[in-house]
């Protein structure tokens, strides 16, 4: 055990550049997932049927079909066709697009669940249609959709584990040169248990503290440095109640 | 009232056999003043619902016009067409003589893109039953947003005006409060500020009292009386308060089944109504 714990700790420089290479995919991927989530999530609520109709199908596709076929696809069979994608932009492109299709779904539920009179009191003051969603509708949906991207990307930072199929030095392949060098098979993989553990944490804290901002923003709840303050929070005084 | 003369309507009455162009008139002023609202012949249907099956009438400018009648008399769905928050399904809705939503190219009845509603759309404001803030933003936030970014006001003139109407309604001390911290008639009255702002010519109110206790209902109206003292935009108010109808408005319209079955200024609306269906409906609505 110490034999394993003294390799585990010459290679920590590894381990640093896999939780790197594991942190670029997830957050590369979340960061495409969300632009792909809200296009296709909006495209999906729009009239206009050739806007309407292939976002859905795009949805229903990226949802339906493997991550595992679609990384595969993506870097051995694009290539075929000419296309050739760095392993990275392979697994960015593939996580953005899969759990961008489930985040679609999850951007038009909360769209859909701001209360009408929202979209129409900014008719009746003339917003436009961008201008709305951007300053009206978002600021709304996003303390509805929070909890549940943050399930969504804590499933990506996992899903990123594929690279390692790829050839990328993730965490993953870390782990498993970890489990070469040590023989040790619980040790290892208890390592990276507790890594990507960790790692899902950290972002879970994060999105928590995101929660907090956008629901304090609606006037609901303390603000997020309230929340942070070692000091309690002096209840806030309720005007109004005339 | 608006500048008359550079603006053109298209008429699209006119049995135009060149098809495929517009016609454009330049609107006929020796009839006298064009109308702040005309309905000509407008239809909506809710699926196999017909709400107005050709309903025509006209509001001139600086009228204040009550809608009365029972629910489902299609009263609130005009003032839904004129927000464009509903589409109708036939007919033209013409704001100071200008096609709003639909036009006639020709003998064909087409949708008027939403850039040029827009333009028109400014000149119309609403209140609406459920007030309809935007929670994200504060008391002060809610006024300024559309007259900066929709009328390209500066931020310093927006606020100078979002100030005098908070004064003018009573709600200077919550400028910066957000609006879920609010009570309703609060809401309410910021609400009707906010449409203020956009400097409207016409503002429809759509039964703005109906949600609010009894005890603050007449601090909202007190607010609404005011304006329609101080201002002239035309108002066109769906309501069930009576007294409040017959204080401000000048002219009633008693609807039914999506027609108007009598008109009359508010006077002898509510003390002499000629048509059965209007006796009834006030009978009903003063009981209680």
């Amino acid at each position: 055990m110490s034999d394993d714990i003294q390799t585990l700790l010459d290679r920590l420089p590894r381990l640093g550049e896999g939780v790197l290479v594991t942190l670029e995919m997830t957050i590369g991927g979340a960061i495409l997932a969300m632009v792909v989530a809200l296009a296709l999530g909006f495209g999906s609520r729009t009239r206009t049927l050739w806007v309407r109709g292939p976002s859905r199908v795009i949805v229903e596709f990226f949802r339906g079909t493997s991550l595992v076929v679609q990384l595969f696809w993506l870097f051995y069979v694009l290539p075929v066709f000419g296309y050739e994608l760095q392993a990275m932009a392979v697994g960015i492109v593939a996580l953005g697009l899969n759990y961008g299709a489930y985040g679609a779904e999850v951007v038009r539920g909360s769209v859909n669940s701001v209360p009408r009179g929202q979209w129409e009191a900014s008719t009746a003051l003339n917003l436009g249609q961008f201008h709305r969603i951007r300053r009206v509708i978002l600021p709304q949906a996003w303390a509805l959709m929070i909890p549940m991207l943050a399930n969504l990307l804590i499933q990506l930072l996992k899903g990123s584990a594929l690279a390692y199929y790829i050839q990328l030095h993730d965490l993953n392949f870390f782990i498993s040169q970890l489990r070469k060098a040590t023989s040790d098979t619980i040790f290892s993989y208890s390592v990276g248990l507790i890594v990507y553990f960790v790692i899902a944490y950290l972002l879970t804290l994060g999105m928590n503290a995101l929660e907090v901002h956008f629901k304090s923003r609606l006037g609901a709840g303390p603000t997020l440095r309230e929340v942070l303050r070692v000091a309690p929070v002096p209840t806030t005084e309720k005007a109004g109640a005339a | 009232m608006p500048d008359q003369d550079d603006r053109h309507t298209d008429t699209g009455k006119q049995t135009g056999t060149q098809t495929g162009t517009e016609d454009i008139v330049t609107t006929d002023k020796t009839e006298g003043a064009v109308p702040a609202i005309e309905f000509r012949d407008v239809v909506k249907r809710f699926g196999d619902n017909v709400v107005l099956d050709g309903l025509n009438f006209s509001v001139a400018q600086g009228d204040r016009v009550t809608l009365i009648g029972p629910s489902g008399s299609g009263k609130t769905t005009i003032l839904r067409l004129l927000m464009t928050l509903e589409e109708s399904n036939g007919g033209l809705i013409l704001i100071d003589g200008v096609p709003y939503t639909h036009e006639y190219r020709g003998e064909k009845w087409v949708e008027i893109p939403e850039k040029r509603r827009r333009v028109v759309r400014n000149r119309v404001g609403m209140v609406f039953q459920q007030f309809n803030l935007f929670p994200n933003m504060t008391v002060l936030e809610n006024i300024i947003e559309a007259p900066v970014h929709v009328l390209k006001k500066s931020k310093a003139e927006a606020i100078t005006r979002a100030e005098e109407l908070l004064e003018q309604v009573g709600m200077s001390e919550k400028r910066d409060f957000k609006t879920n911290q609010l009570s309703g008639g609060q809401q309410q009255r910021v609400a009707i500020a906010r449409a203020l702002a956009m400097d409207p010519e016409i503002l429809l109110l759509d039964e703005v009292t109906s949600a609010l206790d009894p005890e603050i209902v007449a601090d909202v109206l007190g607010v609404l009386r005011e304006i329609a003292e101080t201002t002239d935009i035309t108002m066109l108010l769906v309501t069930h308060e009576m007294q409040f109808a017959r204080e401000v408005s000048n002219r009633v319209l008693m609807f039914d089944h999506g027609q108007i079955v009598e008109e009359a200024d508010p006077e002898t609306m509510f003390t002499n109504p000629t048509h059965e269906r209007t006796k009834e409906f006030l009978k009903a609505v003063l009981a209680h």
